[in-house]
């Protein structure tokens, strides 16, 4: 006898419900062990009083110290500085690397394109905070190392997303232009820049966007900037100047937002 | 008679109007010089840098995994078990958040109150929470996976809102034309759609956070940052490369597994 498919509907086949029961066991082992582990490492004493140390810092922040906001002009241009001369550095480093990593314009495949691809992902595995860190020690504190760091960071982000424009751009312009009898240079000048310009805008501008955001923070480890004003602020207990500078960050984000949003959707 | 400069085929430029063009030059130019002029380059400092430069690029050539090797190893499972519970932490409270900032979906002031916060989660950089964490909940990794959840509520939250903002209404009308109760209404009309594309988004979450947990280290949340910066301050730039090796390498199999997996769940 042929057994009765059920008539009752179940939403997953049966092989779809072991799946998916594994997947969740698995997920479930792996997060109470993390779980464990960060809670045996925990002083709970700390954490439960946390209300009380919010409630205190709060009535430390308040009311903020308005007379700092004169001093932090200084602060605040030399932020808008890493950020905006690090991301061009970092255009200009990562172009002529995005040309040598995609397979379409790359003038060898062997050797330049490994060793471009390879300075991408460095670039991109490394934090601009640690690259500033390392910057710091190599050309001391300041601006420099700051702008250094956003550029070593900006150059893998840009770097990688342009080439992979580059790669999927339509090889036919650049093949007309050939067949027209035009050099190297010139059909790639005419046959393909025109085509990735606006994506290499766009993503700086992405870019310059974050490296706002980080700007704001790399003065932590000494690289200039709002965030060398936060750290001597809180080394200082002068809470209710870190509450201005939290504001000062918070509003420029979010002008930088703004304006990146502004911009980009005018460059699409 | 036409000359030679006409006949010459040159593409239009980009901005149309030839003033505007040029104010745009000079402004740039303008600008990089003044911001250029800020920066201070001291010479002296760079030559005695240039010397710990090739003590550093030396220590990168000589990565020391051994003599530290407790303390990185306490640190890389820390940042690990970090990542996971903040990961796990941020997916499921990015899901009320999420729906809540969805037009379609909430009314208009709980989409206003969920929009502002994922603004303001996403606003500070990791660092900046992580400070305010660690005076809060005192040194540890327990402030950083506090701080990596905020993070991760922040991206997720919105990143799912604009996918419930794209669904195809069809699904919802039918089973409020069936009657369906609001949470079978989210269960199976919403979620089905938007769970695939925000399930990657985890796994590519999970990658940021395990990279974000080498950072907010430095100021006293926990995990392998902490170690890396003790190595920094002692000058030990042979473990600072062994920690370096060990990040990026670990990051490169969690892209492996995790593109792997992505690619089941699509």
């Amino acid at each position: 006898m042929v057994e009765q498919p059920s008539l009752e509907w179940v939403r997953y086949s049966p092989a779809q419900r072991r799946h998916r029961t594994i997947g969740l066991l698995m997920a479930a082992v792996c997060l109470s062990w993390g779980w464990s582990h960060i809670a045996a490492r925990t002083t709970w004493g700390f954490v439960l009083d946390a209300g009380v140390q919010l409630q205190d810092m709060g009535l430390r922040m308040f009311p903020p110290d308005s007379s700092y906001l004169v001093q932090l002009a200084r602060p605040l241009v030399d932020t808008l500085h890493i950020a905006t001369l690090g991301t061009g550095l970092g255009v200009l480093i990562a172009i002529p690397l995005a040309f040598l990593a995609a397979r379409t314009t790359t003038p060898s495949r062997r050797i330049l394109r490994p060793l471009a691809l390879l300075m991408l992902v460095t670039s991109r595995s490394v934090n601009s905070i640690i690259w500033a860190l390392i910057l710091v020690v190599l050309v001391g504190p300041g601006l420099l190392a700051g702008i250094l760091a956003i550029a070593l960071r900006s150059v893998g982000f840009v770097g990688k997303l342009v080439y992979e424009a580059i790669e999927e751009a339509p090889a036919l312009p650049v093949t007309a232009l050939h067949t027209t009898g035009a050099g190297r240079a010139h059909a790639l000048a005419f046959g393909l820049v025109p085509q990735v310009l606006p994506v290499m805008a766009g993503v700086s501008v992405y870019r310059w966007e974050i490296n706002i955001r980080e700007a704001t923070i790399l003065g932590i480890v000494g690289a200039g900037g709002l965030g060398m004003a936060l750290q001597s602020s809180i080394d200082a207990l002068a809470w209710s100047r870190v509450s201005v500078i939290l504001g000062v960050i918070l509003a420029t984000v979010v002008v930088a937002e703004w304006v990146s949003a502004r911009v980009r959707l005018r460059l699409a | 008679m036409t000359t030679e400069a006409a006949r010459t085929w040159r593409p239009p430029p980009r901005i149309a109007s030839a003033s505007a063009r040029r104010f745009a030059w000079v402004a740039a130019v303008a600008y990089a010089l003044f911001a250029a002029a800020t920066v201070d380059v001291d010479g002296a400092r760079i030559a005695e840098g240039a010397a710990r430069a090739a003590d550093f690029f030396g220590g990168w050539l000589r990565p020391d995994f051994l003599t530290r090797w407790t303390d990185i190893r306490a640190g890389l499972v820390e940042s690990v078990a970090m990542t996971l519970v903040a990961t796990a932490g941020g997916f499921i409270l990015s899901v009320p958040f999420g729906l809540g900032a969805s037009r379609n979906l909430a009314p208009a002031p709980i989409y206003a109150g969920c929009r502002g916060a994922l603004a303001v989660f996403r606003a500070f950089h990791e660092v900046l929470v992580a400070i305010l964490f660690v005076a809060m909940f005192g040194f540890g990794g327990f402030a950083g996976v506090m701080t990596l959840v905020v993070a991760t509520v922040g991206f997720l939250g919105k990143l799912l809102a604009e996918a419930v903002e794209e669904i195809d209404p069809a699904p919802l009308e039918a089973l409020t034309a069936a009657g369906a109760t609001w949470p079978s209404r989210i269960t199976f009309g919403v979620l089905p759609q938007v769970m695939p594309r925000v399930l990657g988004l985890t796994l590519y979450r999970l990658d940021i956070n395990f990279r974000e947990s080498a950072i907010i280290g430095l100021v006293g949340a926990g995990g392998i940052g902490a170690t890396l910066i003790t190595a920094f301050a002692r000058y030990e730039f042979e473990s600072v490369s062994a920690i370096l090796i060990l990040i990026i390498s670990m990051l490169l199999v969690a892209e492996l597994v995790s593109s792997r997996l992505r690619r089941r769940l699509l």
